[in-house]
């Protein structure tokens, strides 16, 4: 061997070592911008009557964006509700009942239904709810934001169940107790913990989906409840103001999107502090 | 698979004692099992709906509407080649550059760094992920748009636009590179995240053993590592392509929404998605509507292969575990 290659070989491993630090820097400073400019632009916006008041007509500085704000509530607090008890018990059947053809079918399908654009789920809901009643309302924004939710919930709840000690089923079995009994009362409560952080990641996920309620809440310039009507959402109501004309939209939009990612942060931060296992939720 | 079920000793929907079918075990296997198949009705009602809803572009347009560039809904044309090429240029060119960093990423978190340095960072690059796509936008029109026209536009025209026509052109705040760089930004935690699992799957005998023989880290990166993490890196890749493509709202504010094939970097130009979160909302006519379905149409069978061949690769190299890493 050449007395330089040595030299040579330590020297291409210490370039390398340094691309791969500089790669790690390059990919956390659009997160510290982001947070950094989101901050910086949101918080001038943010006060009392931002939060208490409905928008002004277009174009007249001032009002709120109340509407939003119990709208997205509303939707995914619906969201939840009606994605939830699928998701969980999807992910029961995968963990009890899928360890076969048909469980490693419907699982690679709940993760391919993970993978669908949400702009395409919006338009399927408008296709089925929204153009036969000729009616955009908040109850198919919140069925859209259901169906996002259903695969991610789906696969934590079920990884979740698998990791419960096959010692303590097994002891219930030795028991006598059915199937039935031991998963409700003893595997579910184990994993609860797990299945809960789970369902609090996709909610921040659901939270600042924007596509999917374009064409099925549509959007509201007044505070709505009710499930039949349009409702507004922060994430829409973001995309309307970034792109719109006015000033004063363009810093609400950046206020909202403030309480947006203050809200999504938060939560994780949550999540990451109370699950002892480390969690995280994929595309 | 490692987790396997604990079954009683006969058929699991038998009482162990009696042998007697349990109406408690069928109830409880059929409403779990009514909720799985809660899933495969949407998979098949997306793809039934959009079909459907779309059926008259289909009939009317056929393969023109793939392959011709003329968008024209005052006229009734519709050609969506313009989209589908501003998605595949959007898409791939963010696929590259955020491949390149992801794996250097991984590599970085899982082979060189520190546990006190790797956790921190791999936390922050995860929550990019958490970030709705509607502020990415909201930022890459109002920060990263400017930056990139008054600041690095320039440069990339002053040398690269000398030599090629494609670099050449005027910088604009929202236009085909704002799009790209949004997007890279965006699927580098998806890449990231899979590569770095990937890669610490690699058995750690292999790397003893070439460390043994006397090679540097990053021989041992390239010689044992990439090999052995390969087409699990390649399956991160392809997921994060398909993010890529389905993604709407932050491309729709960045990439300047014009439908014509873009002629350098920085023209406007339309991707599918993008199309569709502008038009539809105004879409007037019967057929406007129906073939912005159909591009919905070609976005989720696009999406629906791409994430096919990811899981595919994917799951060959960690058998299915994969919605959740507990660590």
């Amino acid at each position: 061997m050449a007395p330089g290659t040595f030299r040579r070989r330590k020297i291409v491993n210490n370039m390398m070592v340094a691309i791969m630090g500089l790669a790690a820097l390059l990919a956390v400073i659009p997160l510290v911008l982001i947070v950094f400019h989101v901050l910086v632009n949101g918080a001038g916006a943010l006060s009392p009557s931002l939060l208490l008041e409905d928008p002004n007509a277009p174009g007249r500085p001032g009002g709120g964006i109340r509407n939003a704000i119990v709208g997205s509530a509303i939707m995914v607090g619906l969201g939840v509700a009606i994605g939830a008890p699928i998701a969980i018990g999807c992910g029961i059947f995968l963990a009890e009942y899928g360890q076969n053809r048909f469980g490693t079918m419907l699982r690679f399908l709940v993760d391919v239904l993970a993978g669908m654009p949400s702009i395409t789920i919006g338009l399927f809901m408008y296709a089925l709810v929204v153009l036969p009643n000729k009616q955009f309302m908040a109850i198919a924004g919140a069925v859209s934001l259901a169906i996002i939710l259903l695969p991610i919930v789906a696969r934590i709840s079920e990884e979740m169940l698998l990791l419960v000690p096959r010692s303590l089923r097994e002891a219930a079995y030795a028991l006598g107790a059915p199937r039935w009994r031991i998963v409700l009362t003893i595997v579910l409560p184990t994993a609860l913990p797990g299945i809960v952080t789970g369902l609090m990641l996709a909610i921040s996920r659901i939270a600042g989906e924007a596509a999917p309620l374009l064409f099925t809440s549509l959007g509201n310039q007044f505070t709505s409840t009710d499930l039949l009507r349009p409702i507004d959402a922060l994430p829409t109501r973001i995309f309307t103001y970034a792109s719109g004309p006015f000033d004063y939209w363009h810093e609400q939009a950046w206020a909202m999107s403030l309480l947006l990612v203050l809200f999504i942060l938060l939560f994780s931060l949550i999540v990451r502090a109370i699950a002892g296992a480390k969690v995280t939720v994929r595309q | 698979m490692a987790l396997t079920e604990a079954s009683p000793p006969q058929s699991r929907r038998r009482s162990v004692v009696t042998g007697r079918r349990h109406i408690g075990e069928l109830l409880f296997s059929g409403i779990t099992g009514s909720t799985a198949l809660v899933v495969l009705l949407i998979i098949f009602g997306l793809f039934y709906q959009l079909i459907a809803s779309s059926w008259v572009s289909i009939e009317a347009n056929r393969f023109n509407f793939i392959f011709g560039t003329e968008w024209n809904p005052a006229r009734d044309q519709y050609g969506a080649a313009v989209f589908i090429v501003g998605t595949a240029i959007t898409s791939i060119s963010a696929l590259i550059l955020a491949t390149t960093v992801a794996v250097l990423v991984a590599l970085f978190l899982a082979e060189i760094a520190p546990s006190w340095i790797a956790r921190p960072v791999g936390y922050m690059v995860e929550l990019l992920a958490a970030i709705p796509s509607v502020v990415y936008g909201l930022w890459g029109i109002y920060v990263l748009g400017p930056f990139l026209a008054y600041a690095i536009g320039p440069m990339i025209t002053s040398t690269l636009g000398a030599a090629i026509p494609f670099f050449d052109g005027v910088p604009r705040v929202t236009g085909l590179l704002p799009a790209i760089v949004v997007l890279t930004i965006m699927i580098v935690p998806t890449i990231m995240a899979v590569s770095r699992d990937v890669i610490a799957a690699v058995p750690g005998s292999q790397r003893e053993a070439i460390l043994a023989l006397g090679a540097t880290r990053w021989e041992m990166i390239r010689i044992v590592v990439l090999p052995y993490a390969r087409s699990g890196v390649i399956g991160g890749a392809i997921l994060g392509l398909a993010r890529a493509v389905g993604e709407t709202l932050a491309v729709t504010l960045v990439i300047g929404n014009r439908a014509s094939l873009p002629d350098t970097l920085f023209s406007p130009t339309y991707t599918m998605s993008s199309v569709i979160a502008n038009q539809f909302q105004e879409a007037g006519g019967e057929m406007h509507r129906a073939a912005l379905l159909e591009v919905a149409l070609v976005l989720l069978v696009m999406t629906f292969l791409i994430n096919f061949i990811a899981r595919l690769l994917v799951w060959r190299v960690t058998n299915g575990q994969r919605a959740v890493v507990v660590e």
